[in-house]
């Protein structure tokens, strides 16, 4: 298949409109941070950094030539000069949670992309779970992180996580052993705050090991505090084992002024499932991408979520499940609300390998436009290589159905009103698909917000 | 999904065969010599005669053709082209003007025999004198490697001021048409395989539709490729004036030949104020054999504008021949409620190589398109659907339905599915649905349980999942198509 990506490594990156020009401006602050990274001693990481460093000089940011990135300019990032964000004693008053008023949890805290101990707390985690930060497992679970970190997401693939590894130093490590249940939500909130004279940026790199036979729920908060344009460029590793579940929901909220980049590399063994929900409503410009690898038999995986944009935002969900092996299962719902003059994008790739025969893979992506302006595209893939497979992919955009409309005005109901009802019911479709439902309440409750900001 | 008993008959009568279209036709020819240059051009645009306007635009074209790269977007792998390695034009020397059939080169005669037109049409195509208007069924134009060798009812077409020509010939006769049309859809730096057309294309069909005038027959045209290590790069332009129809059929077949020869064509439309133009294709150029040898090289540009009020283009294509198609028929619908229509099936087995769609541009208010899409991958074969739909701001109430099936056969094949879809106004209306799937075990078992061979019930199966489409080819296309499904799909299964 030559320069088309091949069945067996559909990860490649293809370096077709690579711009190296514009690497020295994201490297150069290396020079002065790089020896004052954690686990300078550790020749793994050593080659892990070396090697995203020497990979983001070769490619640079990723340019609209490149396949993946055509719907997703970042030219504005290539003009802006970002410093790497201090660490701040800023302080946070009000945290974002699923919880309800006056229940704790376990929860780890990062501003900036740097753990904050005095915000968060690992009380209350079962006996063995390990729940930490990047810096501090560096030192104490040095061994847990070279066995998993860089297995998924190679520091010399893709761009912006070859620029993660670089960077590599602060983020969440959960580690859940064999059979352990953890019935409480872990929450991961990361909040930027940036200044408000210098754009800063981050790179958090996230591990989740949810061992065999596991099960716990992860909640991702983002959100944003000050005006400042800031760059999070977020790596996470997912690993999920025989049996296990992970539930891994994310809410993403950051400011006006953020740019947020996500990667998410999961890879599910025999029997696991890995459930992934996102629900974008902020940051100026965000490209969420979702790896999702069934590599054991009978694996399932949900990768779901909506984005709400308006004004000029940007929001790019980019995902990619590839079916290895026999007997999976892979669904994924998003559904999309883009007013004024933003723009949505969804690429959603399905993969089924040559040896992955009796896959069923669904896919589903309906954009609602509010405005003229307004813009989606839309690039759901299927690539497949076995016979005995079920696969399909469904996709619309379109405006409020008008008869919808006028059946409630008819019936009194102001046309804000009525709009937001029906822009709610039409977003909950995707919200039905997170399955915990305390969870799926907080996260009704932010559509619940944004619709009513509208007015 | 219910098989006519005669379609079953047809396939049964047809699976045993091989490529039937496989044999040369040993005739004398008029050929370039080998390689790419601008004398090449040069010397194409002095064999056809042309004014110097063409020969600049060729020369323009090619030199744009030489700072351009060979895509490498498309799911299709081969070795790289040598373009210096072909004749850019081959011809049969035609004796001028034959009398009757006995005068005809009969090695001409018996290749028109070989390809199953029948004995009517046959003394047609040979272009004897004096055999037009009896029954008027297809009006048809035989391009025979490079040149236009005959085309038939031509003079009845002109009574109605229809003119169906050969385009070189048009060229000569109708100028100031060409002139005005000739890359006005697919400009000469559009793409390398469309620039290169532009620069070294030979023959290819004229047709113009005057205002008002619905075309009395189908129109067609038949492109054989002869000659050893050439390529045909032929250029066909049908206009369809305001209010005008025509129904227009391509069909295609070449030698079994070991090495892999090039098909580089452009097809370009124009529809004005209420005008249709149907375009249906079957292709069946040769796909290589069963190891993947020899085949055609199918890179084709085809694409139609409309330009008009309620124009409408349809295309129809069933895909079973070369060993690379990368073809993907387009409308631009310009005119406030034009429709855009693209109907395929695709069928690729052992080692070909398929990656085709279309392009659906809503500029228009009001603008329409439906696509609807069926791969067939057996064997070894790739397949991919690659579509556009773009909805710009102006295009109110535009309207897409595409739908795309892709059907395995065998665990070795792929079949991919890759659509854009791009939508820049809100009252636009998109669905876009795609399904992968092989044959049921339960349908096998019906067909089986009552007597049919496995073989048999997968042309039955496959026949019925391609309905749709086949429905939407002239009758008489509709029946080769159908003979065509089955002969594809020879040896996939068991």
């Amino acid at each position: 298949m030559s320069a088309h990506t091949s069945p067996l490594h559909p990860m490649t990156y293809s370096t077709r409109g690579a711009d190296p020009a514009t690497a020295p401006a994201f490297l150069a602050p290396l020079d002065q941070v790089g020896a004052g990274l954690p686990g300078s001693g550790l020749s793994w990481l050593t080659e892990l950094r070396t090697a995203g460093r020497e990979r983001f000089a070769a490619v640079g940011l990723p340019t609209i030539k490149n396949e993946s990135w055509r719907y997703t300019n970042l030219r504005d990032l290539a003009k802006t000069s970002f410093q790497p964000a201090a660490p701040a004693a800023a302080v946070i008053d009000l945290l974002p949670t699923v919880r309800a008023e006056g229940q704790d949890g376990p929860r780890l805290v990062f501003v900036d992309g740097r753990f904050r101990a005095d915000l968060s707390s690992v009380e209350g985690l079962p006996p063995g779970v390990e729940l930490l930060s990047i810096a501090a497992a560096l030192n104490s679970h040095a061994d847990l992180l070279a066995d998993h970190v860089g297995r998924l997401a190679a520091a010399d693939d893709r761009p912006l996580v070859a620029l993660n590894s670089a960077y590599l130093a602060d983020g969440a490590v959960l580690h859940v052993p064999a059979g352990v249940q953890v019935e409480r939500p872990i929450e991961l909130v990361f909040v930027s705050v940036g200044s408000e004279t210098q754009a800063t940026s981050c790179h958090p790199r996230s591990l989740l090991i949810a061992e065999a036979g596991s099960k716990a729920v992860v909640v991702e908060h983002h959100v944003g505090r000050g005006a400042g344009t800031t760059l999070a460029n977020h790596v996470t590793e997912v690993f999920v084992g025989e049996g296990a579940t992970l539930h891994h929901y994310k809410s993403q909220r950051d400011g006006g002024g953020a740019i947020h980049l996500s990667h998410i590399a999961a890879t599910v063994a025999t029997g696991g499932c890995y459930d992934n929900f996102i629900l974008t409503t902020g940051a100026k410009l965000s490209r969420n991408e979702v790896v999702s690898r069934l590599d054991g038999t009978e694996a399932r995986t949900h990768v779901s979520g909506g984005y709400l944009v308006r004004g000029t935002q940007h929001a790019d969900t980019t995902t990619v499940i590839v079916h290895a092996q026999p007997n999976g299962t892979s669904r994924e719902v998003y559904k999309g609300v883009i007013d004024d003059t933003a723009r949505a994008v969804f690429q959603g790739k399905i993969t089924v390998c040559p040896d992955a025969q009796k896959t069923d893979g669904y896919q589903l992506n309906r954009a609602l436009l509010l405005s003229d302006g307004a813009e989606i595209d839309s690039k759901p893939e299927l690539e497949i290589h076995a016979d005995d497979v079920k696969c399909s992919h469904g996709c619309t955009a379109g405006e409020l159905d008008d008869d919808a409309l006028f059946y409630l005005r008819a019936r009194g109901i102001d046309r804000d009103t009525a709009q937001g009802l029906l822009v709610g019911a039409f977003l909950s479709e995707s919200l039905e698909e997170i399955a915990e439902e305390s969870i799926r309440d907080a996260f009704q409750g932010i559509v619940a917000g944004w619709l009513e900001e509208q007015k | 999904m219910a098989a006519q008993p005669e379609t079953v008959e047809q396939v049964r009568a047809v699976t045993e065969q091989k490529y039937k279209y496989g044999f040369t036709t040993d005739i004398e020819a008029d050929v370039a010599p080998k390689g790419l240059n601008e004398d090449i051009v040069r010397f194409i645009s002095a064999k056809k005669e042309e004014p110097e306007w063409l020969l600049e635009w060729r020369l323009k074209a090619f030199r744009v053709w030489q700072t351009m790269e060979e895509p490498q977007w498309a799911a299709v792998s081969f070795p790289p082209i040598d373009y210096q390695d072909a004749h850019y034009y081959a011809a049969p020397k035609k004796k001028a003007g034959p009398k009757s059939l006995d005068e005809v080169d009969p090695e001409l005669l018996k290749t028109y025999e070989k390809l199953g037109i029948p004995l009517r049409e046959q003394e047609i195509l040979a272009g004897v004198e004096g055999s037009e208007g009896k029954s008027p069924a297809i009006a048809v134009d035989a391009v025979f490697d490079s040149v236009s060798v005959a085309t038939t009812f031509k003079a009845k077409l002109e009574e109605m001021g229809i003119i169906f020509c050969a385009i070189s010939e048009a060229v000569q006769k109708h100028p100031e048409l060409v002139k005005k049309y000739l890359g006005s859809v697919v400009p000469y730096t559009d793409n390398y395989y469309a620039t290169l057309n532009c620069a070294v294309f030979t023959d290819g069909s004229f047709v113009y539709i005057p205002k008002g005038v619905r075309c009395p027959m189908e129109l067609s045209t038949y492109f054989r490729i002869n000659q050893a290590n050439t390529g045909q790069f032929e250029r066909t332009l049908i206009i369809a004036d305001e209010g005008a129809y025509v129904s227009y059929l391509e069909g295609c077949t070449a030698p079994q030949r070991d090495e892999n020869q090039l098909h580089a064509a452009v097809v370009e439309l124009v529809a004005m104020d209420d005008a249709t133009i149907k375009y249906s294709t079957v292709q069946n150029w040769y796909p290589g054999n069963a190891e993947g040898v020899g085949g055609i090289y199918n890179f084709v540009t085809k694409r139609g504008a409309c330009r008009g009020k309620n124009s409408k283009i349809s295309w129809t294509q069933v895909e079973t021949g070369s060993a690379i198609t990368w073809k993907y028929p387009s409308c631009i619908l310009q005119g406030d409620n034009s429709v855009g229509e693209f109907y395929s099936v695709a069928i690729t087995n052992n080692f070909q190589q398929a990656d085709t769609g279309t392009k659906m541009i809503h500029i228009g208010k009001n603008t329409r398109s439906t696509i609807v899409s069926k791969g067939i991958s057996a064997g070894k074969a790739q397949q991919t659907y690659r579509g556009l739909v773009k909805i710009l701001p102006r295009a109110e109430g535009a309207r897409n339905h595409t739908q795309c099936d892709s059907l395995l056969i065998g665990d070795q094949c792929g079949a991919h599915t890759v659509p854009y879809i791009e939508s820049r106004n809100r009252s636009a209306r998109i669905e876009h649905e795609a399904t992968t799937a092989k044959i049921s075990e339960d349908q096998l078992f019906y067909c089986r349980q009552r007597g049919i061979s496995e073989e048999d019930a997968v042309s039955l199966i496959v026949n019925g999942f391609c309905k749709e489409v086949l429905k939407e080819l002239p009758m008489e296309f509709a029946v080769e198509a159908q003979k065509l499904v089955g002969i594809s799909l020879e040896g996939s299964v068991g």
